[in-house]
């Protein structure tokens, strides 16, 4: 009896040994008080943002590379690299002039050189780089910190282009610049207030960045992508949890301190627990949009894209994807984002009230006559199968006769980029989501340029609408600006590119003792303090 | 038996030929596209085309086949489309967590259900036996996800006594990379104790009718044993079959599980590149696994010989 109680006291004391190790091993990852663990939308895959128009290798960039302009909370350029800029009385030549102890992570100085490789590689792949580059007579170094932009005529968004945080322009040292546009970089040395700590990365599981001790923010104040930059933790590391209820108990028991884009669905939850806080750093939000395929009937008639404004009602949309009615306007007619400089609401009339008759109108007079309508359905991503299953209903409610056709994300992004017939290799409808500044202006938001055979899957075609979107970009008066602007929705509400089909933001979830989140669009790191 | 042997390890060659050729075809007859995916939700038809060209995957089906034949007879398996590194330095990269989870599970599994097992068929009918069979059902019928779930609520986040996920290399911290498996090895580790405790029950059962089993009783030999040294030493064999398939099903990658407790195993990488279309990859992994799975069960045969020496090669 002595033996087995003996026996039995020695094994609860080992139960509490193992017990005290395990909670050790727990408290351990606290101690790293300066580490900000963020739990990211995706896995970073692709290092070179521009080389891919991934949202997460954009994230990256802004990390570890500086660049020459940031947009301010009211989407003003302003210098971030450079210290000032002239330009000439005719607007023709911009002298720029870089800021003192610009340095890259490697110890090297920034200077001109570097600036115009990086541009001459970014506007070969970036549409609004492009557009810049079709304008410009020549880029020259003038010295190690100066550099002149010559326009063949005169262009009003020159600095908006080089301060767009989407698809922006990274600067990179020269060697790495000048990499082939259509080949990944090989070298990640930015000049920004993170380092890449390539020999850290592990894929599908962990990036880490360090802070960069030399990097001289700037002295005026912090306002969204413009101002300082300060890092104020030493690490931050991205974590790719696939599992959103993982992520989800991961932040509530402390391991991870920043959630970047909760399921919509888990807001109310997160926001009723005291150790989180919920914060929409999204002023403009984003824009879910139904893409019609212009190549094949119905939809090469622009009755047929009509109906679908009176077939879509903004609110159906944003209850099956949302929910919450804090997250979503009610309606927004504005192909530039509601919020933003750009809104317009002219020629928004038929999507504000849901009109079936007028819908089956349209698609009669487009010559519709009961064919299938294929529309590709992501069943993995909730938010894009949600507005799919709004659409399936709106469809047959108006009489058409829907193919829906069930795949995974990857296939979708493979099947829409195709050409061919809907009913073998292509399709009619998909559902896709874009927004913040990029969307909010007609040069960059890449789902309304219509310039056919160029432009993005769906392959939208008016060669009347890229004109005024043309004029749009020359003009530098802002109240000339707004004029040209009207007119362009007026004619987009005419031909549809794509549907909006509802503005909604994507808040983020951080413990309560994370503060400094910069309201900025998209998700950045610096100025966060973690306490 | 050194030339079974040979021939065994002989065997390997067609069987993953075989297996080479049809993840190919499967993969690239499907019509999709990573030069898609990789050029992002933005990108145009042009951007696609441009790195599609830039892949070679604009090449002819059979021209990209023979490329990758060639690489695969001089030992490259290629490098990640996206990743652009090489293919065995990701599978290596994910072959900690995954072996580690599967030798806990395995672990967790032998010690727990071989004398639930026995001792379910050792009181076969009474109350012990159907209390063992019916909570081996349930964990059976639990699904993993769920069993995870709970897991991570009442000991992570109720009693916070261990981590909700993640890995961390025994290299790092050995206690934390204890710390970091508990969870998931009870998750997983129940449904392979359920399974094995199942087959071992009606093994020893089988065996316990046995004419020399009640002659050894006869004779008047201890019932531990008999248990032990009559019964399931000759059970042993198909005991150990049920273990290595579970061993080969484990290191084949448990997307699940990995997937809950967000570790960067082989099951992970395996999936991602599914989604991604990341094809040298999906190859790549098929091809290892495949080759572990056919060698896990030359390890099988051979332990045979060990466990029943009528067995012989």
């Amino acid at each position: 009896m002595k033996n087995s109680r003996s026996t039995f006291s020695q094994a609860v004391r080992y139960a509490l040994v193992a017990a005290g190790v395990l909670m050790a091993a727990q408290a351990a990852p606290a101690a790293a008080q300066k580490t900000l663990k963020v739990v990211v939308h995706a896995d970073l895959k692709i290092l070179d943002p521009v080389w891919t128009t991934a949202f997460i290798s954009n994230r990256h960039a802004l990390l570890i590379y500086d660049m020459l302009y940031g947009l301010d909370s009211k989407l003003v350029p302003q210098p971030q690299m450079v210290e000032k800029h002239a330009v000439s009385d005719d607007g023709l030549v911009y002298t720029f002039t870089l800021r003192p102890g610009l340095k890259f992570h490697d110890g090297a100085p920034v200077t001109s050189t570097d600036v115009v490789a990086s541009w001459n590689r970014w506007n070969k792949r970036d549409p609004m780089g492009q557009r810049l580059a079709s304008f410009t007579a020549s880029l020259e170094a003038v010295d190690d910190k100066t550099f002149r932009l010559t326009l063949k005529e005169k262009y009003g968004l020159v600095l908006e282009t080089l301060g767009k945080s989407t698809g922006g322009l990274f600067i990179m040292p020269e060697r790495v610049a000048k990499t082939d546009p259509q080949q990944q970089i090989k070298e990640y040395v930015g000049s920004g207030p993170f380092v890449f700590e390539q020999s850290e990365w592990r894929p599908g599981n962990k990036v880490v960045y360090r802070k960069n001790p030399d990097y001289v923010p700037r002295s005026d104040k912090t306002d969204a992508m413009a101002g300082a930059k300060i890092a104020k933790v030493d690490r931050v590391e991205w974590l790719y949890i696939p599992d959103h209820n993982t992520s989800l108990s991961a932040l509530q028991a402390g391991e991870i301190d920043y959630f970047e884009a909760p399921p919509l669905d888990f807001v109310p939850m997160l926001e009723k627990n005291p150790r989180i806080k919920v914060i929409d750093i999204e002023p403009l939000g984003l824009q879910g949009i139904l893409r019609p395929n212009f190549l094949y009937p119905p939809f090469n008639h622009p009755k047929a894209r009509q109906a679908l404004l009176y077939m879509v009602k903004q609110e159906d949309y944003m209850r099956a994807v949302v929910g919450n009615p804090k997250l979503y306007k009610k309606f927004c007619g504005a192909f530039f984002l509601c919020g933003s400089d750009n809104e317009s609401s002219v020629g928004s009339e038929p999507l504000m009230k849901q009109d079936f008759e007028k819908a089956k109108a349209l698609m009669k007079e487009a010559g519709y006559n009961g064919e299938k309508i294929v529309v590709l359905q992501p069943t993995d991503r909730a938010q894009y199968n949600a507005m799919t299953m709004v659409t399936i209903q709106m469809l047959r409610k108006a009489g058409l006769n829907v193919d829906v056709q069930a795949m995974d994300w990857g296939t979708v992004l493979s099947r829409r980029a195709n050409k061919g017939n809907p009913y073998e290799t292509g399709y009619h409808l998909f559902h896709t989501t874009h927004g913040g500044p990029s969307t909010a202006n007609p040069v960059s938001n890449t789902w309304f340029n219509s310039r056919c055979e160029k432009a993005n899957p769906g392959w939208a075609c008016d060669m009347e609408l890229d004109k005024l979107v043309e004029d749009w970009s020359r003009e530098s008066d802002r109240a000339k600006r707004k004029v040209i602007l009207d007119r362009i929705q007026a004619r987009a509400y005419e031909t549809v590119p794509y549907v909006p089909i509802g503005q909604y933001t994507q808040p983020i979830a951080v413990r309560s003792n994370i503060s400094g989140v910069l309201i900025t669009n998209v998700p950045v790191y610096w100025n966060i303090e973690k306490k | 038996m050194w030339s079974y042997l040979i021939r065994r390890i002989l065997a390997v060659i067609p069987v993953m030929t075989v297996v080479g050729i049809v993840v190919f075809l499967i993969l690239h007859l499907n019509p999709n596209d990573p030069a898609a995916i990789i050029a992002g939700d933005h990108a145009t038809a042009q951007d696609i085309e441009d790195i599609r060209r830039r892949l070679g995957l604009d090449r002819p089906i059979y021209i990209q086949f023979v490329d990758w034949v060639g690489r695969l007879i001089r030992g490259d398996l290629g490098s990640s489309i996206f990743l652009e590194r090489p293919v065995l330095h990701l599978i290596l990269e994910r072959v900690e967590p995954t072996l580690a989870l599967a030798i806990s599970t395995t672990i967790f599994s032998v010690v727990l259900a071989i004398p639930l097992g026995v001792l379910a068929a050792w009181k076969a009918g009474t109350w012990i036996d159907q209390v063992i069979m019916a909570v081996a059902v349930l964990a059976f019928s639990f699904p993993v996800f769920l069993i995870g779930y709970g897991l991570v609520q009442g000991l992570a986040l109720e009693l916070d006594l261990l981590p909700v996920q993640g890995f961390v290399s025994i290299s790092e911290d050995p206690v934390r990379f204890l710390a970091h498996l508990v969870l998931p090895t009870i998750a997983l580790g129940l449904v392979y104790t359920a399974l094995l405790a199942r087959m071992t029950r009606s093994t020893v059962l089988e065996i316990l009718n046995e004419d020399y089993i009640r002659t050894a009783r006869a004779k008047g030999l201890a019932n531990g044993r008999v248990l032990i040294i009559h019964a399931l030493k000759n059970a042993a064999v198909p005991i150990v079959t049920t273990i290595g398939v579970g061993i080969a099903l484990l290191i084949g990658g448990v997307v699940v599980t990995e997937s809950v407790f967000a570790i960067p195993g082989v099951g992970r990488l395996t999936i991602d590149a599914v989604l991604h279309r990341d094809y040298p990859v999906i190859q790549g992994v098929i091809l290892v696994v495949s080759g572990f799975y056919v060698m896990i069960n030359l390890a099988i045969d051979l332990t045979y010989t060990v466990l029943d020496p009528r067995i012989r090669y």
